[in-house]
């Protein structure tokens, strides 16, 4: 593994801390006060600073550290945390994900944000915490590189030695003679226990006392009493805990900070014990602490080291008891020793899935997966064309191959299902993402808004998700910037001040629902209206229905916002929204109600890799319609087709006239129409909730599909969707039935631009 | 296959040669992915007129250009003694009809003539040398030059 390897995977778990982070800080907004929840976001944080440090990463480093001390200081309940306070931690998680970005991707992050924002969390600290503002104060060098520790001793050595601190003998004539009068050796008790997870971590109880000893004049005492007989004692365990007093002019944070790494993973008491007259039951012997003792595992050095550390003979023989355990635990580690950052990364992922509580998962790269889905497909494939070959040539068809095909089908069905619950994901990353997107529009436009989201577990396909972020942000600016009135305009409206958007996610029938509501004003039908005539989009005396009004906000060129601002109006309209939508084959619809708000719908199939497809015959070709766009089928009857002008053709449904379409003459296939009487019709749902009836030649059934991209060898083809591989073999291709309803509207069948083009 | 040559002297690069109605062309055999017969191909709407349309390769769909069409011949009538060179083009991979492959050729740069200054541009465009040999004349082609940018080119 090599360091850019390591310094990937830093990354990848740096995106889960900062997800962490960000719900935590939300938890917190509000009103969550749970220890555990201020543990975690302070964890998340210092995780981050850990790894960055380890990488050298300084920018990273450097504001994690004032953003930990800031947190620490809520941690330690000196800082209450108050909506405001949240606001300013919410922005640093924001300003954390943008440094981690550009750190991994290179660039630069806007340097008087960041600046900014250390003042704030500064002030935080400091404003609540007048007495402790002196030993407070940022240190990022010292402090950051603590968390470097257990990547390399080296690196271990450097923090003590860089602060310039010199060990002071502890003498009671020394009293006074110090650079700082004021402050003079205090006397403090550690009691330190070892977890098991903390050797396990590769992390040494011989370390962090060795360094404890750097801060002053300690004594130590090995509690033994755990210790079982050694037939008993499991060499991982951990059995002893420490008792040390030591003397020093640092504070307790400093002592604390030894255990920084280890924190999760031990208990640990530090106590301010005043005098150390009144500690009679600890000796205290002036113990120069062998520093050769960590350099290497020598057993022999070891030993001399601890006889000489401790005053009685049991504590002697008990701390070289330690060593050796220490030792096979650490012969066992001498691989991992090597990769000791690879190690480290390792502990901290550990403590994060302890910390989260999370199932056990496995990281897997994301092609390994797109690979066994392709495999998958080809399964399904081969299953099909196995099946269709068996009765082709053996139109009796013994019981046996039937009986075995179909329990091959079922299983290939149960192998795909499960494949693809492997790249299902949760929307939760999204979501959040949205949060930060409200946060950051809100602040622009001066409003105060709260995002409320809802069953962030639901899971989706992960090409979905990556997807469906870009038309959601931007459906949620539009809501920020002018769905949600101004305060004021609010609160004459006797609304709360503070607005609401509501983002859903559920299953439904096979596909994903993602509902975005607001509490706005809702939409201005007579301005959406006029805005529609002023564009020629309608007629000056077009007779519209409220939704048809609501829906007009999804044509080209459309846009309510009066002035362009930062937000939107920068050429993208809900139109580029609804066709992106529509190239996941999705759907979207918005309903809206003047005063309360408007609620827009996306309906979201949940992989784009299979899809249930209509397979009909067009001019000789097969063709693949997705099921979730038919509403209907029919057998057009002479009588209820009806000429129309000169080319077009309507048909009847129950008393309302539908306009025909040709497939096989929308695709070129061939020259003139067909007779609809000799064809199927395909009621489909078109936008705006029209129907149009598509015309093909026949209908072969219904099947399941794998769909392969067009895109990857050749290009966009208008009016297709995507290839797939039929049973026999053969390459059929899905109809984009929005693309041709559109076409048969008059529209030109170009390529749609791409949202990411022009957002 | 009498230019065949296990070992590459360094310097010569490999070519397949194949044939089109009459002539002899011959590409960089680093391009070629592999060669299978013909099959019938699903058409595309809206498509070039060279471009005959898609066969199932494996399970990856591949779009079939007749190399005769846009070589500005005529177009081809496959059968099945047809073949398919699977070529790589940058990302995309694409399929070749051509008659039928022919040779493998190892030369050096010194074997490949310069183009003769033809009124032509579509010839000037893919032809990249000339290559005589045992009296045949064989046209060595640029994939890339003749779908430069397989995305609007063929759109």
């Amino acid at each position: 593994m090599d360091m850019n390897e390591i310094k990937e995977i830093f990354f990848q778990e740096c995106e889960e801390q900062l997800a962490e982070l960000e719900s935590g800080l939300l938890k917190l907004n509000d009103g969550d006060r749970d220890p555990e929840t201020v543990n975690a976001v302070f964890r998340a944080v210092h995780s981050i600073k850990g790894g960055a440090g380890a990488f050298g990463l300084d920018d990273l480093v450097s504001f994690a550290h004032v953003f930990e001390t800031t947190l620490d200081c809520v941690r330690s309940n000196k800082l209450e945390p108050t909506q405001d306070v949240l606001k300013v931690m919410l922005k640093s998680a924001d300003v954390l994900a943008d440094l981690v970005t550009a750190s991994r991707d290179g660039g630069g992050v806007d340097a008087s944000r960041s600046r900014g924002l250390v003042k704030e969390l500064e002030a935080l600290a400091h404003g609540e915490l007048p007495s402790s503002s002196g030993h407070d104060a940022p240190k990022p060098a010292a402090k950051a590189a603590p968390a470097a520790a257990p990547a390399a001793k080296a690196e271990l050595l450097k923090p003590s030695d860089d602060s310039g601190f010199q060990p002071i003998p502890f003498s009671f004539d020394g009293f006074g003679e110090d650079d700082e009068p004021a402050v003079e050796g205090s006397l403090y008790e550690v009691t330190f226990k070892p977890r098991r997870e903390l050797y396990s971590k590769g992390n040494e109880a011989a370390l962090l006392l060795r360094d404890l000893s750097r801060l002053g004049e300690m004594s130590i005492n090995c509690d033994t009493d755990a210790l079982p007989t050694l037939d008993k004692m499991d060499p991982e365990a951990s059995y002893f805990s420490w008792k040390i007093s030591i003397r020093t002019t640092r504070s307790e944070d400093d002592i604390r900070a030894v255990f920084e790494f280890a924190e999760w993973d031990c208990d640990l008491e530090v106590k301010f014990a005043e005098e150390a007259s009144s500690n009679e039951e600890l000796p205290m012997v002036p113990v120069p602490f062998d520093l050769s003792i960590l350099d290497d595992s020598s057993a022999g050095e070891d030993e001399r080291t601890s006889e000489r550390g401790a005053s009685e003979e049991t504590v002697a023989a008990a701390l070289s008891a330690a060593e050796t355990a220490s030792n096979v635990s650490r012969a066992a580690r001498v691989a991992e020793k090597k990769e000791s950052a690879a190690a480290s990364a390792a502990a901290q992922n550990n403590a994060a899935a302890a910390a989260a509580g999370a199932g056990q998962t496995i990281r897997v790269d994301l092609d390994r997966v797109d690979r066994l889905i392709n495999l998958v497909g080809e399964l399904v494939i081969n299953q099909a064309m196995l099946s269709q070959s068996v009765v082709e040539n053996d139109a009796t068809g013994t019981s046996a191959v039937n009986m075995g095909l179909e329990e091959l089908q079922q299983l290939t069905r149960e192998i795909q299902d499960s494949v693809m619950a492997i790249r299902a994901q949760p929307v939760k990353p999204v979501f959040q993402r949205m949060s930060r997107i409200v946060r950051e529009v809100a602040d622009m436009v001066g409003k105060s808004i709260r995002l409320v989201t809802e069953g962030e577990n639901t899971e989706v396909d992960k090409t979905v998700i990556d997807k469906i972020a870009e038309p959601l942000t931007h459906m949620i600016r539009n809501a920020v910037d002018h769905g949600i009135e101004s305060p004021e305009k609010r609160e004459a409206a006797g609304k709360d001040p503070e607005g609401t958007i509501k983002l859903t996610a559920k299953h439904r029938s096979g596909r994903i629902l993602i509902e975005l509501a607001d509490d706005g004003a809702g939409i201005n039908r007579e301005r959406v209206r006029q805005k529609a005539i002023d564009n020629d989009i309608i007629a000056a005396d077009a007779n519209l229905s409220d939704d048809e009004i609501d829906n007009l906000i999804f044509m080209a060129g459309f846009s309510t916002a009066d002035k362009i601002s930062d937000i939107s109006g920068r050429g993208v309209g809900m139109d580029v929204v609804k066709r992106s939508i529509q190239a996941l084959g999705g759907r979207i619809s918005i309903s809206s109600r003047p005063g309360y708000g408007s609620t827009f719908t996306m309906s979201l199939p949940l992989t784009l890799a299979v899809l249930d497809g209509m397979v009909v015959t067009v001019a000789g070709q097969t063709l693949v319609v997705p099921l979730t766009a038919i509403v209907e089928t029919l057998q057009p009857e002479a009588s209820a087709i009806h000429s129309f002008g000169a080319n077009q053709r309507l048909i009847s449904i129950r008393n309302s006239f539908c306009p025909l379409v040709d497939v096989g003459r929308v695709l070129n296939y061939r020259a003139t129409q067909a007779n609809p009487v000799e064809g199927v019709a395909l009621l489909v749902e078109s936008e705006g909730g029209g129907q149009r009836a598509l015309m093909v030649d026949a209908i072969q059934g219904q099947r399941q599909v794998v769909i392969k991209s067009l895109e990857a060898n050749y290009t966009h083809v208008p009016g297709i969707a995507a290839a797939t591989i039929l049973g026999d073999g053969r390459v059929a291709l899905i109809l984009d039935v929005d693309a041709v309803v559109a076409a048969s509207r008059g529209q030109s069948m170009k390529p749609e631009m791409s949202l990411a083009a022009t957002g | 296959m009498s230019y065949a040559v296990k070992n590459l002297v360094p310097g010569s690069k490999e070519l397949i040669a194949f044939r089109i109605s009459d002539q002899e062309f011959c590409v960089n055999i680093m391009s070629v992915r592999e060669i299978r017969g013909w099959t019938q191909a699903t058409p595309l709407p809206h498509a070039p007129a060279y471009v005959m349309g898609l066969i199932n390769l494996r399970g990856a769909v591949l779009p079939i250009v007749d190399l005769s069409a846009r070589l500005g011949m005529k177009d081809a009538e496959p059968t099945a003694r047809h073949v398919i060179i699977v070529a790589q083009m940058k990302t995309k991979v694409v399929g070749l009809l051509v008659e039928a492959v022919s040779d493998i050729l190892t030369i050096t740069d010194e074997n490949i003539q310069p183009v003769p200054e033809v009124s032509s541009d579509l010839e000037r465009q893919y032809a990249r040398g000339i290559l005589a040999i045992d009296k045949r004349m064989i046209c060595m082609i640029e994939l890339d030059a003749l779908f430069p940018d397989t995305e609007s080119e063929v759109a």
